[in-house]
């Protein structure tokens, strides 16, 4: 598919099962995803074309602005969507299995064995009528463990792992608080040792000492048993201290993935850029900050060109007319009409750095 | 400071949990005594699951103490008996839930709770007069446009969307004090500026207190003006801001600093630093609770609850060892042991 497969294996090291047949490839791909909303007045697109691959051992981190389709993309990929949401198009590959086209039977034995998902609401994924304890052995229960004491002390193990006591095994959602209701999900999702975890915003109720404790934690048992992470996130320094590569998304679109450092270093694309510029910081002077001026385009109203266009310090004339592909950039790849050759801005024109080949190794 | 406009003492609230068998005393907030004075934002930092939602819930009369009390400007609330009064507080102290998925009303559209708030807090306003307020704080909380987002249904709104909504409709009320629980946990940086900014603005123009709970230790630094500290149900450490963040004393709030993250930088903390067992917060014993992952705990830190002392101007610490650092280690161990005593009697 691009380049960047190539830079990633170098940063997945020592992965579990590496002597398996198939071993290179990619737990997931996903190929020009599309997610509708039916709404009343007709339907929006919410997802329009994101192409990903996560390898076995990978930590994939995707962020974006609040509104800009993760959660709708991270449900199209664990064939969680309800209606009024429907695939529209594209596809979904794990293991080398279509799961769109799975039905609910055939994604059982799959769920929480193979593939985990830890939802951005853990109070909406957690039944709140039922204890931990009891939430647990169903789903263990449901996977075919049966032995009572096997199952207690499964529970015990990974509520210790994301560092909650065991008493709380007896207690209901309400009697935990946020950030236990997070990790909670979290233990769940650790139950068997799937080949791939997608989390969504997993941690945003965590005070930082328990968050890298538990990314650490996360990323041990990752080394040792080598499942995949993908890992929707507001918070860039866990992207940046954790993740392999990161995928940038506006507006329903994935309009940057590459690999996390580079996307650091040269941001390609001017929404990945205007993210990682001014956030308040504990050191240093307080200087007032903005933020990325404007508002996302409306789902059913977005411009004709560029999405980012109305908002980017970097458009030109042909931004407003030329709908951007995904282009090669380096190693990683952007959609931003800068990296197209065709369409050059006019002279004079102030550039975001373009990455090359050579700048990135 | 004049009157306080919010004032806790010796808040304390016990929960019960367990199974039939093998009941407990979950103590999630005890003895916390704190103000929040006029046109101040407080915030209240801490560990995962040390009490913060229940101080705000509390504060919110969602739960009710097990003992201690809390005053609205300079009023117990116990005192506030009539329907009336009790609106007049509702509507003074409204407070932003901590998750936004479960505290909307999946059956309404998003402009029937801001409005329902309206009509119920705001009756100098007619129905066209609720109509405009309603779209001015959606649009003040980043939600444009604003018509548009208050026709649609929380379920169809994004997380971080579901939560400018719960902030909003605390907006609506004209509020003295928000009580805002992680209001921000689910934006991106540059909405989540906005709403700080909006934070900040509500303070210095229209003279709005705020409790803000958050884990984002660089937004608290960018708008408040004094910080708490929680760790497993204690006030740990409070004082200005910045004195607090430049030279943390309780030995949590020095760990709870280092690991402030910062993305230019490789992450300063190691796994060791970070593992800890989760905090004694069940049947507790005296002493501090910190201790067994404090690496400068001594003897009596394992037997007695150290109490918050103001040990500089404004600035409190509950840790034997900061106050023995100025001189007052003794009294430390007098006052938090007379303490034990009082509690365990209790
Ligand atoms: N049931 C629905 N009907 C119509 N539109 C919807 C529905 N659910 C979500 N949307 C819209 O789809 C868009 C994408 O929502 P999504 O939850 O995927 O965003 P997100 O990137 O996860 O945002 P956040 O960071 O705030 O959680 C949003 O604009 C939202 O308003
Ligand atoms: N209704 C309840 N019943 C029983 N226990 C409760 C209840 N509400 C909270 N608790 C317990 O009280 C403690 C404090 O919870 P609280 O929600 O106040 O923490 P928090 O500081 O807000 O944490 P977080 O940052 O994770 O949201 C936790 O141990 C929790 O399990
Ligand atoms: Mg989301
Ligand atoms: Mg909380």
């Amino acid at each position: 598919m691009t380049g960047t497969s190539t830079d990633v294996r170098t940063t997945t090291t020592e992965r579990a099962g590496a002597d398996e047949p198939g071993r290179d490839a990619p737990v997931l791909e996903v190929r020009g995803l599309k997610v509708v909303y039916d709404t009343a007045s007709g339907p929006v697109t919410a997802v329009d074309g994101v192409d990903l691959t996560v390898n076995p051992g990978e930590f994939v981190a995707v962020v974006g602005e609040s509104g800009c389709g993760k959660s709708t993309m991270l449900f199209g990929v664990a064939q969680l969507l309800s209606p009024p949401a429907r695939i529209a198009g594209g596809e979904v590959v794990f293991r080398g299995q279509s799961l769109v086209a799975m039905n609910d039977k055939q994604l059982a034995p799959i769920r929480w064995k193979n593939l985990s998902v830890v939802m951005q609401s853990a109070m909406n994924a957690l039944n709140p009528v039922k204890r931990i304890g009891d939430q647990y052995a169903d789903t263990m229960r449901a996977h075919g463990v049966k032995e009572k004491a096997e199952i207690t002390k499964r529970s015990e193990e990974v509520l210790a792992l994301v560092g909650i006591d065991r008493i709380h095994l007896r207690s209901y959602p309400h009697q935990l608080s946020g950030g236990m209701r997070q990790r909670a999900m979290i233990a769940m999702a650790l139950l068997f040792a799937p080949e791939l975890i997608i989390m969504d915003e997993p941690t945003s109720a965590l005070d930082v000492v328990a968050q890298r404790s538990l990314m650490l934690q996360i990323k041990e048992l990752q080394r040792l048993l080598g499942f995949a992470v993908l890992f929707v996130t507001h918070d860039m320094s866990l992207v940046s201290h954790f993740s392999d590569r990161l995928l940038v998304m506006y507006a329903g679109q994935e309009v940057e993935f590459g690999a996390t450092r580079t996307v650091f270093d040269r941001p390609a694309h001017p929404y990945s850029k205007g993210l990682l510029e001014a956030f308040p910081s504990i050191r240093g002077p307080k200087v007032p900050l903005v933020g990325i001026p404007g508002a996302p385009p409306a789902l059913n109203a977005m411009p004709p060109g560029c999405r980012y266009e109305p908002r980017c310090p970097f458009a030109y004339e042909d931004c407003k007319t030329v709908v951007p592909a995904l282009y090669q950039v380096g190693g990683s790849r952007a959609r931003c009409l800068l990296h197209s050759p065709d369409h050059q801005p006019p002279a004079g024109q102030p550039v975001v750095a373009v990455v090359t080949d050579e700048e990135v190794l | 400071m004049s009157t306080p406009i919010l004032e806790a003492r010796g808040l304390t609230r016990v929960f019960r949990v367990g199974g039939f068998l093998n009941r407990h005393d979950l103590h999630a907030v005890d003895d916390a005594s704190f103000a929040i004075g006029g046109s101040e934002i407080l915030a209240l930092v801490g560990e995962s699951g040390s009490g913060k939602s229940t101080i705000a819930r509390l504060l919110a009369q969602v739960y009710t103490p097990s003992a201690g009390e809390i005053l609205f400007e300079g009023t117990p609330l116990t005192k506030l008996r009539s329907r009336a009064d009790q609106m007049r507080y509702r509507a003074a102290v409204p407070m932003v839930f901590q998750d936004p998925f479960s505290s909307l009303n999946q059956s309404y559209p998003v402009s029937h709770g801001i409005e329902r708030g309206l009509k119920l807090h705001r009756s100098d306003l007619d129905a066209e007069g609720r109509r405009s307020e309603a779209e001015r704080v959606m649009e003040a909380v980043g939600m444009r446009p604003a018509s548009e987002a208050l026709r649609k249904y929380p379920y169809e709104l994004s997380g971080g969307q579901r939560q400018r909504v719960g902030f909003a409709q605390a907006l609506a009320y004209k509020p003295k004090v928000i009580l805002a629980d992680e209001p921000v946990s689910m934006l991106d940086i540059s909405v989540r500026i906005g709403l700080l900014n909006l934070m900040a603005k509500l303070r210095d123009e229209d003279h709005v207190s705020l409790l803000y709970i958050t884990h984002d230790i660089a937004s608290a630094r960018y708008i408040a003006d004094r910080m708490m500290v929680m760790y497993a149900g204690h006030v740990v450490e409070s004082g200005p801001v910045d004195e607090v963040l430049q030279s943390p004393q309780h030995p949590y709030t020095q760990l709870l600093v280092a690991a402030v993250p910062d993305p230019r930088a490789m992450p300063t903390m190691t796994a060791e630093q970070a593992a800890g067992e989760p905090p004694k917060v069940i049947d507790p014993k005296p002493g501090c609770r910190f201790a067994d992952r404090c690496p400068l705990a001594k003897e009596v830190c394992r037997t007695t609850t150290p109490p918050l002392l103001e040990l500089q101007p404004r600035h409190e610490v509950a840790c034997h060892v900061a106050a023995d650092r100025v001189g007052r280690g003794a009294e430390s161990e007098e006052l938090g042991r007379a303490a034990d005593l009082v509690g365990s009697a209790a």
